[in-house]
């Protein structure tokens, strides 16, 4: 194994003395922990494709604290890695200082947009799949009251929360949404137990469907939810498996395929500049398998096939939160 | 005290407890499956073996030496300061506060504001405690370590309520101005002609810390209040006996404490980061508690016992990038059983060094 390391790292070395052709690309995983079900896994799972089908090797990091990322990124970089994904948000401000100072290192920041000549920003159309889930929720409420759990209180978890509630009104104009957040700090990320919480009061106020957005901190939300016997939605990565039958949907928001596609194009085929992975590009969507099969009629999945071929084809807009900060729609 | 010379006392005792605690933290490491001899061998180099290695392990050892200081000081009057990370924070607040509110024309005016602010601010959170403790009995540590929790709860409100950039979602300040821009090493190095890794986070504020250790040194041993601090320590009723006012000691002394614990800010804030963030200081300001300890609370073993850490800190990062088996969390006990070893179980090696030294002594005699 340690014979294989250096094996690997002088090959590395070389490969870097050739021209960085051959370096490996890194990940950077963000707050809340690899193994949280969501976010981060969804980008581990696609780097563990990505190596299940070249047979390559990748580099990786994981974040422990907020005051750790410039060192983390910049450790990346010099380590020779190429193509560098960086999951998160919060790294936009780092990578836009960081990234000047190793122009030949290619970076791909997901969730945010940075501005700079090697970076590609990979930002996905949360409304639009948080859309198409808030219809199911709309349909599969018997109270006519649904809810959403947030992570962080930031403007791209309204935005799913926002996507939602257009999709629940669309099918039943008088629901009602409950919206809630879990903290105002990273930490919100991955807190099951306040997640739980917060469902528990939720359902006390009628609520029959719980959308959760949080990253680590859903899986309180469907655990609690599967315990209450109320549906719930995952998010991010396909979490129907969960608690088979209890899980209604998951708004699949493709971080794999990102984390995938920038491994696969390397260092040669890198395209810098903002990419917007959309419902028709696959970047979002629904979950739908044999966990869930019984859970969504075919009435339910036809409208919501109606309604995805409508928003693709632009005859639905789904109003995007972040593009002037309000939602059209009330929520509480 | 005299059973053996001083030599051995300050080098001799933590050298031989840092190599027990290497030990047993092989031993982990052969634990998990991997190879002791190499991840200290990855740890070393990672830490001293480049000019990247030597201006992370001497940036956070300028964290430790401030953070070392401040729980010293406190010691040296009987007071136990484990607020030290919540000083550190609020130090780093006032840091930020004064960096972001003019636009500084160069570092060396905005240098002695920015210190000033992170002193008095680390100062004015250590206050609270110590006029508790001396007015109203309330004990020191239980206190300081509630006002962690109080300076971390207070952080979170700011940086997302109030000094956050608006449309941005992280919770941080802006960026600091180029006039605050604190010369890193590679700068400073630079006008001698020494090549030093450019994007190292060593910058003056360790110079700083050097001055703070003598500083230190100088006030608990050739000034009369040091001497005052002293006495209180090693018995109150003697210094009360002697004309030395309790309150007068306990809150000079926590305000020296905060002060220093404050200037960290000035490394972790201004030197490195340029903006605040959440959880600035990183657990320095407990680190700071073992490096007092290690260091016999005297400057120079601060000194040493935080380059110590500051190798431990950084080679442990390097370590954890290395061989991915060794996680975050494998890193935390090496360092737990240094403290551990120089700690608690001092006086396992203690004894038999003095024994040891008693019978050379005998048979020299």
């Amino acid at each position: 194994m340690t014979l294989m390391t250096k094996f690997f790292g002088a090959a590395a070395a070389v490969a870097l003395s050739a021209g960085a052709a051959l370096a490996d690309p890194g990940l950077i995983i963000d707050l809340g922990g690899k193994f949280d079900k969501s976010f981060n896994e969804a980008a581990y799972n696609g780097a563990k494709r990505w190596i299940e089908k070249t047979g390559g090797k990748y580099k990786e990091t994981e974040l422990q604290s907020e005051a750790q990322r410039e060192q983390s990124m910049r450790r990346m970089a010099e380590s020779g890695a190429n193509p560098v994904v960086v999951l998160g948000f919060a790294n936009a401000s780092t990578l836009d200082k960081v990234a000047p100072d190793y122009p030949d290192t290619k970076f791909a920041i997901i969730d945010m947009v940075v501005d700079q000549p090697n970076v590609e920003s990979i930002v996905f159309t949360e409304q639009e799949g948080s859309y198409l889930v808030g219809m199911l929720a709309g349909m599969a409420s018997k109270t006519g009251t649904v809810s959403f759990v947030g992570g962080m209180d930031i403007p791209l978890i309204r935005r799913f929360a926002c996507g939602y509630a257009q999709g629940v009104k669309a099918v039943n104009p008088k629901a009602k949404i409950i919206e809630n957040m879990t903290g105002t700090t990273p930490a919100a990320w991955n807190d099951p137990v306040k997640g739980g919480e917060i469902t528990r009061t939720q359902i006390s106020q009628g609520s029959d469907v719980v959308y959760a957005a949080a990253g680590g901190t859903g899986v309180g939300v469907l655990q609690t939810a599967a315990d209450e016997g109320i549906l719930s939605i995952g998010v991010d990565s396909n979490q129907n498996y969960l608690h088979p039958g209890k899980v209604l949907t998951s708004m699949m928001k493709r971080v794999d395929n990102a984390v995938f596609d920038v491994f696969s194009k390397g260092v040669d085929n890198f395209e810098p500049g903002i990419k917007v992975l959309d419902l028709k590009a696959n970047g979002v969507g629904y979950a739908l398998d044999q966990y869930n099969e019984k859970l969504i009629t075919p009435e339910m999945k036809a409208a919501v096939e109606a309604a995805k071929a409508a928003i693709i084809a632009g005859d639905i807009k789904v109003h995007d939160y972040m593009s002037d900060d309000s939602c059209p729609v009330e929520t509480m | 005290m005299d059973t053996m010379p001083k030599w051995a006392d300050v080098i001799l005792i933590p050298l031989i407890n840092l190599i027990l605690a290497l030990l047993v933290s092989g031993l982990v490491v052969l634990y998990i499956g991997e190879n002791p001899i190499e991840a200290i061998g990855i740890l070393l180099d990672g830490a001293v073996g480049s000019t990247r290695g030597w201006g992370y392990t001497l940036f956070y050892a300028t964290n430790f030496i401030f953070t070392g200081l401040a729980v010293s000081v406190a010691f040296h009057a009987r007071l136990f300061n484990i607020g030290g990370e919540g000083q550190a924070a609020i130090g780093g607040l006032g840091v930020a506060l004064v960096s972001l509110s003019v636009n500084w024309p160069h570092w060396t005016v905005a240098l002695p504001f920015a210190i000033l602010g992170g002193a008095v601010f680390g100062a004015a959170w250590a206050a609270i405690p110590a006029y508790l403790q001396a007015r109203r009995g309330s004990h020191i540590v239980i206190t300081t370590i509630m006002f962690n929790f109080i300076a971390s709860a207070l952080l979170v409100y700011l940086l997302v309520n109030v000094l956050k950039v608006p449309g941005s979602m992280a919770p941080e300040t802006a960026a600091f101005p180029k006039g605050a821009h604190l010369p890193n090493a590679y700068e400073v190095l630079g006008w001698f002609g020494i090549p030093f890794n450019k994007f190292a986070p060593l910058n003056i504020a360790f110079l700083l810390a050097v001055i703070c250790c003598f500083g230190v040194w100088a006030l608990i041993w050739r000034t009369r209040l040091g001497y005052e601090i002293r006495a209180y320590g090693h018995s109150e009723a003697a210094a009360v006996y002697a004309g030395i006012r309790p309150f007068r000691i306990t809150m000079i002394a926590m305000l020296i404490s905060g002060a220093l614990a404050g200037l960290m800010g000035i490394n972790a804030v201004m030197g490195e980061a340029e903006r605040l963030v959440i959880d600035s200081v990183q657990g320095a300001g407990f680190v700071g508690i073992a490096v007092a300890l290690m260091g016999r609370s005297h400057p120079l073993g601060v000194f040493l016992a935080a380059i110590l850490f500051g190798i431990l800190t950084q080679g442990g990062i390097e370590l954890e990038f290395e061989i991915p088996a060794v996680s975050r969390e494998m890193i935390l006990v090496i360092q737990a059983l240094v403290i551990l070893f120089t700690g608690a179980l001092e006086n396992m090696v203690r004894m038999p060094v003095e024994k040891l030294f008693l019978r050379l002594k005998k048979k020299a005699g």
